[in-house]
């Protein structure tokens, strides 16, 4: 029954879409005098057709829940003798569900919106909403008519296939949807880009409204790539944190784009500056993330031709893509010419800082994208290529380090106009710390020209992040700049733990017997033994070993190689130390030969930074966010009081 | 005559047999999981063995995988660099052998130079932008407000 209730309520929230982009479209178009009879069921429309798609859902997750094997998608991809959690999790763990999870997310945001923005003028919110109607229709009709996550079989399965052990993580279970938040976070932005260009109001209160959204899904963004990068990082057994895998910059290119919205929507926000390039970078983040979901859903990046057998989901994405990104982007065709550019700056300024940071971030992506489907589209001619990190690392590097240099003095700026006499003592600080950088990185050498220009620039950037708050009373300072301070440090402290890992990790590969002690870096390895151990659905050899720190206290570490049984498939589980100052990283490989074990055994200074600097950049995020919606709502309520006395004074 | 005819049979079984037994299992290639004890040369063979790409993994460099294949390309590699060989002469006997996919570093060539020239056309594209903004002073185009 649940089934049947969850695809009702998905095709009444598809009409509802429907209606919300019929209503909203016909308000909009109605003379300036008048308006449409439909316009007062926009709202509505929204907020129902949230709650209409959360509560498809969550029968979704209840059909999971009770392991229902007569829905084709539970016998597909559950087992009854999982732990609850991991049923629930495989709700949207497989490629229905997880659009499923992408359409109710999107729904509930344009729910939000619906119910609580009103600083708009009403045509602009209809626009939006008849906008975020128009994208939801399209995912609706993708899941309705090729992927139906609530498809029943003819006959219940006896049993369930059960899960892929790998993805039976914790950690695993939650990152797709916290990508997803961000992904579909940044649907909000576009849909209030696309109203706001159609209304020809594109305004800082535009720039206000759509913060948070973009803020939002940042966040999300932030800490779902950290996280990622973190479990490649301890999953893959050689210590690698970042692959430039297609995957990977499928989330890393979203993350880009907003990041430069954020910029530019700062802007808009303060200055009234910046207005067609906000609307445009609103319309790319968003095609962005469309583009992420495209690459990992559609099964292009196995191989273009696999796609090509099975082209129907990839097909309607791709369709779906076309219609959005193309219709945006006429759209913005037709009307960016009768937005003005807004209020002018120099480029000793904030805004001219701003420009730069947009610019290079925009170049990175450009980069990131080219380097990332280049090799599909040459596949598609039967041309093999590969493009990877000798690649990506210099080309993006070349944008890269220019905009952390205008970062080093950028947020000391100020609005419009402002002159580096102003700012000369902040100058000479950071000028020193580069200058001494420069020095140690030499003194240092040999080490590669891009670790050793993070080494020379991550003292800097963490120096020069919290310069803007000199002379400043910290009790006063909003925290929208608490934010901007912590996610600029968060930028220098991961930027140091990556150049830190490249330049100075040590690696020991070597065969030792029971009893023999390896070295790596400072520390000393003893093999004290190496058991079997069995785990639910899988066997391993597990490595006992004792590690010491320069010849301090021995730690117990145990690092096991896996062997699942159903798919078989072999995993290293590595084993980690962590100190303040990096990490011990051990792994156990096969028996090599007269008694003797492969070691994999890493020393990695300060690696941890990378994350520590991942998780201080979304915390920044955070700040800023709750700042700014304590502020909005302090607005609010100040307006409330003031047409309330207006009122009574009247009466 | 006929005796090395017998000969020359028996080792050819010896071989095939042992070239069975070794499909089904097979002791890693020497150097596929030891470093060459001159650092130099192992950091030299590292930094190439980090830009080829595993052919039978997805997305990973024959440095971070526990390939079969990976191995026995690793232990070449560190062969190769130990006997003096150039890397980038043995990246080009790789891709020669494997093809151009072999290396996740793309040479300029008729296929990729697209790659390359994008680079170029975003560093003109990002100057002229920001030299168009900020060349002229706001002063300048004050109260026109429209670009």
């Amino acid at each position: 029954m649940a089934a049947e209730l969850g695809l009702a309520a998905m095709w009444l929230a598809a009409a509802l879409a429907a209606l919300q982009l019929v209503a909203g479209a016909m308000a909009m178009n109605a003379r300036a005098d008048g308006t449409s009879e439909l316009a007062p069921l926009v709202r509505p429309a929204a907020v129902l057709q949230g709650l209409l798609a959360a509560f498809a859902f969550l029968s979704l997750i209840y059909l999971f829940a009770v392991t229902d094997l007569s829905v084709k998608l539970v016998a597909l991809n559950s087992h009854s003798a999982k732990p609850l959690i991991f049923k629930v999790a495989g709700a949207w763990g497989n490629h229905e569900g997880s659009m499923l999870l992408w359409v109710t997310v999107m729904s509930t945001a344009g729910a939000l919106i619906a119910l609580v923005e009103r600083r708009l003028p009403e045509k602009t919110m209809q626009a939006t909403l008849a906008a975020q109607g128009f994208v939801a229709l399209g995912f609706y009709a993708f899941l309705l008519f090729s992927s139906n996550p609530f498809e029943r079989l003819p006959t219940p399965a006896l049993e369930g296939n059960g899960l892929n052990p790998l993805l039976q993580d914790i950690g695993l279970a939650f990152h797709p949807p916290t990508l997803y938040f961000g992904y579909v976070g940044l649907s909000v932005a576009f849909s209030f880009a696309v109203g706001a260009l159609l209304t020809r109001q594109v305004t800082p209160d535009f720039a206000r409204a759509m913060r948070p959204w973009i803020l939002g899904a940042w966040i999300f963004l932030t800490v779902g790539i950290t996280a990622g990068s973190y479990w490649a990082y301890y999953e893959l057994g050689w210590g690698g944190w970042w692959f430039w895998d297609p995957v990977e910059n499928a989330s890393l290119m979203p993350w880009l784009a907003a990041t430069a919205l954020l910029h530019s929507a700062s802007v808009l926000a303060a200055r009234d500056a910046l207005r067609t390039w906000t609307i445009m970078l609103g319309v790319v983040a968003f095609s962005m993330s469309m583009v992420g979901t495209f690459l990992v859903r559609s099964g292009i990046l196995t191989s273009v031709h696999a796609f090509a057998v099975d082209p129907e989901r990839g097909t309607f994405i791709l369709a779906l893509l076309a219609i959005y990104i193309g219709g945006a982007l006429a759209v913005f065709a037709f009307r960016a010419g009768t937005v003005a550019e807004g209020e002018r700056f120099s480029i000793t300024s904030r805004e001219g800082a701003l420009v730069v940071n947009n610019v290079m971030l925009s170049a990175i992506l450009a980069i990131v994208l080219v380097g990332t489907l280049y090799p599909l589209l040459t596949e598609a001619f039967d041309v093999r290529v590969s493009v990877g990190p000798p690649y990506f690392n210099p080309v993006s590097a070349i944008f890269f380090f220019p905009m952390v240099a205008v970062l080093l003095v950028g947020p000391l700026l100020r609005w419009r106009r402002d002159s580096l006499a102003r700012i000369r003592p902040s100058l000479v600080i950071v000028g020193l710390l580069l200058l001494v950088g420069i020095m140690v990185a030499l003194l240092l050498s040999p080490i590669g020209i891009l670790p050793g220009l993070g080494l020379v620039f991550a003292p800097a950037l963490a120096v020069a992040s919290v310069l803007p708050l000199r002379g400043r009373s910290l009790r006063r300072l909003p925290l929208a700049t608490w934010g901007m301070v912590v996610a600029h440090l968060g930028i220098a402290v991961a930027l140091f733990g990556m150049a830190s890992e490249s330049a100075f990790s040590e690696e020991r590969l070597v065969a030792v017997q029971v009893g023999q002690t390896a070295e790596v870096g400072p520390w000393k390895v003893r093999l004290d033994g190496i058991q079997p151990v069995a785990g639910p659905n899988w066997t391993a050899l597990q490595g006992r070993m004792f590690a010491s720190y320069q010849g301090g206290r021995e730690i117990e570490i145990d690092p096991q190689s896996r062997s699942f049984w159903v798919p078989p498939q072999q995993t290293t589980e590595s084993a980690l130390v962590t100190r303040w100052n990096g990490q011990l990283y051990a792994v156990v490989g096969n028996e090599a030969g007269d008694g003797k074990w492969q070691l994999r055994l890493w020393w990695k200074p300060f690696v941890t930074f990378i994350w520590y600097g991942g998780l201080l950049i979304a915390l920044g995020g955070l700040l800023a966010l709750v700042g700014r919606v304590i502020a909005d709502l302090k607005r609010r309520h100040a307006k409330g009081r003031v047409a309330q006395r207006r009122k009574e004074a009247k009466a | 005559m006929r005796l090395l005819r017998v000969l020359i049979v028996a080792m050819a079984c010896v071989i095939a047999v042992a070239g069975v037994q070794a499909q089904e299992s097979m002791p890693p290639a020497p150097y596929a999981y030891r470093q060459l004890d001159d650092p130099e040369q192992e950091a030299k063979a590292q930094a190439l063995m980090e830009t080829l790409r595993c052919l039978k993994c997805q997305s990973q460099s024959i440095a971070d995988s526990d390939a079969s294949m990976a191995g026995d390309m690793r232990s070449d590699v560190r062969m190769r660099i130990a006997a003096g060989e150039d890397p980038e002469a043995i990246r080009a006997w790789l891709m020669e052998r494997y093809g151009d996919y072999v290396s996740y570093k793309p040479e300029v060539s008729e296929t990729t130079w697209p790659l390359f020239a994008l680079p170029v056309l975003l560093l003109a594209f990002a100057g002229l932008v920001l030299w168009r903004r900020m060349g002229r002073g706001p002063a300048a185009r004050e109260g026109k407000g429209e670009s």
